[in-house]
């Protein structure tokens, strides 16, 4: 029989069983979900959408490497959480992006924003994002330089060779309606055969990664569902006099960086409420933003401050949207529902 | 289908192992039995016999020590060898009574049927149950007379627990389908007892052929018990989950479920009631589910109680040598043992034992705010911001705000937190600060009082 006295045993406090899933597999998830975005950039941009991603990642994991190395704290590369905002960075910025410009965007989002203010799950701004709005600030002409869909950008190329194109947001804001009809069908918003940020065009890819995210558990319904409900309820009923009101909102849900946004950035576990009712709450602000911006805004796009803002926002949600606990007082309970 | 309780988790059941092992008798017998003192809440048992003594199976060995208390019998025939502090199964030592077995089984004489089962009063069944020293079984202990008598006339839910919600534990699974007569019969009992037209016996999906078999008794038997299978969720079992997935009603925060006037009894105690009741045996033995990676055989056994659990693993052929975690109860609740010379009381409702990579830790665990232990608490309480509040050292906010007492220690966020935060570990911390910040505040009352009293006395003289 065993020899009991010769066990090592351990004596910690339950639960002694854990879920499977952990930072490191919920990131890896959300790199697998952005890959069909990339395959379908790479088919529209040229291999240079590839190199730019690829560079991006490289950037954004050294950033954090060499700030842990140079503060002394642990090594946190190994959770993949920057190759996720690497990723997303070079998704948000045109094809042609000179490669300096990446590193600095990336030492923005990684160090800046996310590092700065204390590492992962401490940031209240979503780092990619506030790294587009820095390089945006900073390098606005490189930032709206788009390639045209179909074009192939050299790895090493100057971006002054590349065919530019309007994208489909700036194509509605300066002209009306039917000029951007006209020049792309919604199957092509669809598929994301037109002018924009490397990984933003395809909603069909992007989409195919969203029901990823959803199958694995890794987001919930209800941001994303808040958010593009919000923004197509608010097309269907603003429509301009002469276009189709179902036209017109599918353009609008498949245009910019919406669906990137909604899916990929509104849904960030660091930057979002952490109950449901605050996440609808947090989608409905994006989609509001969003709307507002696109139609009386200077920018085209709106999606990128909208999230930014509804950021700033989630500490106010959390603090006031809390769940009704089991067995609350009845008092409490009337209370909970008046507000 | 009946209703849901909030949030919950889906670890992986591990029951396969098991739940087609129909319960065993421990053989050979325990040579020893060390019997703690202790095997339910509230104040330990008085030891009544000394070393010499001669006992029989079911004589009462230990006297209860305050109301909420429940007596302590001899669960082998034998002889007291020694009656003295012994490593006990919560933690430190506990005064235990040792009784030699002399392998006879003598049953005492004090074990005698009640004279007319089917017409007990409810004093009468409570005085029964006392005398029995049942408690919950399902791993609280409570005791069962004081939860039947302070539920007498609030209560008209009667519930009686067969979720099982944890992985790995059988035993109410195999109760149900090889001794389904003891459970109707027991639930029968209640039922008379709170004068409630229906019982109703909740049990999960991953049961259904137990359901099946209880159905069949119940029309067998015409009993007034209902039985609700329930979604396979953790913590299905535990008690104000299954009160709110069975009558809808949710209890009180800071009450007992009899204030929602639901009674909920496990399985294993509602078994004990029929056997107090129809063969006038208390609780002297329990069946443990031995299971877990590092167990050779895994097995249901039925063992006398105070078995040292070394000897449940011996029956079930030893232990895998990488055996680094012995859990006396479930993987989610369950107490990690550092010895084998632990017994089993009357809660052990499972022994497990791992050798495999169940245990996850992490270094250097970092909060990414998922709120994933926000969707799984069955109180609806934030996990995150409690645990940050804590580790802040804010107990006021996580008392007051963030209703941090309510937590019932389920473990499902420290389950599902991809960080591996230990997130229950801290609530129970907080716990007792809270705990401790009260008594040190109510003896510092009592001492002012005292002063004062003091003053006055000087005064007047």
């Amino acid at each position: 029989m065993t020899d009991y006295k010769n066990l090592k045993l351990m004596a910690s406090s339950s639960p002694h069983i854990r879920n499977n899933e952990d930072t490191r597999s919920i990131m890896l998830d959300v790199i697998i979900a952005l890959i069909p975005a990339l395959a379908m950039a790479v088919y529209n941009f040229g291999w240079r959408a590839l190199s730019v991603t690829a560079w991006s990642v490289i950037c954004a994991v050294f950033w954090e490497w060499g700030y842990c190395k140079v503060m002394k704290k642990p090594q946190m590369i190994g959770d993949l959480s920057a190759v996720v905002t690497g990723i997303l960075v070079a998704f948000i910025c045109p094809v042609t992006m000179p490669y300096w410009m990446i590193l600095l965007g990336d030492f923005f989002a990684v160090v800046v924003v996310k590092q700065l203010y204390g590492g992962i799950g401490t940031n209240f701004l979503n780092p990619a994002l506030a790294g587009r709005a820095a390089l945006l600030a900073c390098y606005a002409t490189a930032m709206t330089h788009w390639g045209a869909p179909g074009t192939r950008a050299a790895i090493f190329g100057s971006a002054a060779d590349v065919v530019t194109t309007a994208t489909p947001m700036a194509i509605m804001k300066e002209g009306d309606f039917s000029a951007l009809t006209d020049a792309f069908t919604v199957g092509d918003m669809f598929i994301g055969k037109v002018g924009g940020s490397l990984g933003e065009t395809s909603a069909m890819m992007l989409l195919l990664g969203g029901a990823y995210l959803l199958v694995r558990k890794v987001i919930s319904w209800h941001t994303p569902v808040a958010y593009l409900g919000t923004v197509a309820v608010l097309c269907l009923i603003s429509a301009p006099a002469g276009a189709n009101a179902v036209t017109y909102m599918l353009y609008n849900l498949f245009g910019g960086g919406l669906m990137l946004g909604a899916i990929f950035m509104a849904t960030d576990y660091t930057t979002s409420p952490v109950t449901k009712p605050g996440q609808i709450v947090f989608g409905i602000g994006c989609g509001l933003l969003t709307c507002f911006i696109r139609r009386f805004g200077s920018y085209p796009e709106g999606v990128c401050y909208s999230i930014l803002i509804m950021n700033c926002t989630t500490w106010l949600l959390d603090k006031y949207i809390r769940p009704t606990i089991y067995g609350a007082p009845k008092k409490e309970k009337k209370e909970a529902a008046a507000k | 289908m009946a209703q849901a309780f909030f949030g919950g988790v889906h670890p992986n059941d591990m029951k396969a192992a098991t739940n087609e092992k129909a319960i065993e008798q421990l053989a050979p017998a325990p040579a020893q039995v060390v019997i703690p003192m202790s095997m339910h809440i509230g104040a330990p048992c008085k030891p009544i016999v000394s070393v010499g003594d001669k006992v029989k199976i079911g004589q009462r060995i230990g006297e209860p020590g305050g109301f909420v208390s429940a007596p302590i019998h001899a669960s082998v025939s034998g002889t007291v060898v020694a009656v003295e502090p012994r490593p006990f199964s919560m933690g430190g030592e506990m005064m235990s009574v040792v009784i030699e077995n002399d392998l006879q089984d003598t049953v005492s004489e004090e074990v005698k049927p009640a004279a007319d089962p089917d017409s007990l009063t409810p004093e009468q069944l409570v005085e029964i149950v006392k005398n029995a020293g049942i408690v919950g079984q399902g791993g609280a202990t409570f005791p069962t007379h004081v939860k039947i008598s302070s539920g007498l006339g609030k209560v008209d839910y009667v519930i009686i627990n067969a979720a099982e919600c944890e992985p790995y534990i059988t035993g109410d699974h195999r109760t149900c389908l090889e001794r389904p007569e003891q459970v109707i019969k027991g639930a029968t009992l209640l039922a008379k007892c709170f004068g409630v037209e229906h019982v109703y016996i909740g049990i999960e999906a991953n049961k259904q052929n137990a359901a099946d078999v209880l159905n069949k008794t119940i029309a067998e038997l015409k009993a007034p018990v209902v039985v609700q299978v329930l979604h396979t969720r953790y913590p299905q079992g535990a008690e104000k989950q299954l009160c709110q997935a069975v009558s809808g009603r949710q209890v009180p925060s800071g009450k007992l479920p009899a204030d929602a006037g639901c009674c909920i009894f496990n399985l294993n105690t509602t078994c004990a009631i029929y056997r107090a009741v129809y063969t006038g045996m208390p609780v002297v033995n329990k069946i443990v589910t031995v299971s877990g990676s590092g167990v050779i055989e895994p097995k249901n056994l039925e063992c006398p109680i105070g078995t040292p659990i070394s000897l449940l693993f011996d029956a079930c052929g030893g232990l895998d040598e990488k055996t680094y975690k012995l859990i006396m109860g479930g993987p989610m609740m369950g107490l990690a043992q550092y010895s084998t010379d632990v017994t089993v009381g009357k809660g052990t409702g499972a022994m497990l034992a791992f050798a495999g990579d169940e245990e996850k830790h992490a270094e250097d665990p970092q909060c990414i705010r998922c709120g994933k232990c926000v969707g799984v608490c069955p109180v609806r309480l934030e996990p995150v911001y409690m645990y940050k509040y804590l580790m802040k050292g804010d107990v006021d906010t996580w008392q007051n705000v963030l209703h941090g007492m309510d937590c019932i220690e389920c473990g499902a966020c420290a389950y599902t937190c991809p960080a591996r935060i230990p997130l229950t570990h801290a609530f129970r911390m907080g716990k007792q600060k809270v705990n401790n910040a009260r008594m040190a505040a109510k003896a510092k009352a009592e001492a002012e009082k005292k002063a004062a009293e003091e003053k006055a006395e000087k005064k007047e003289a």
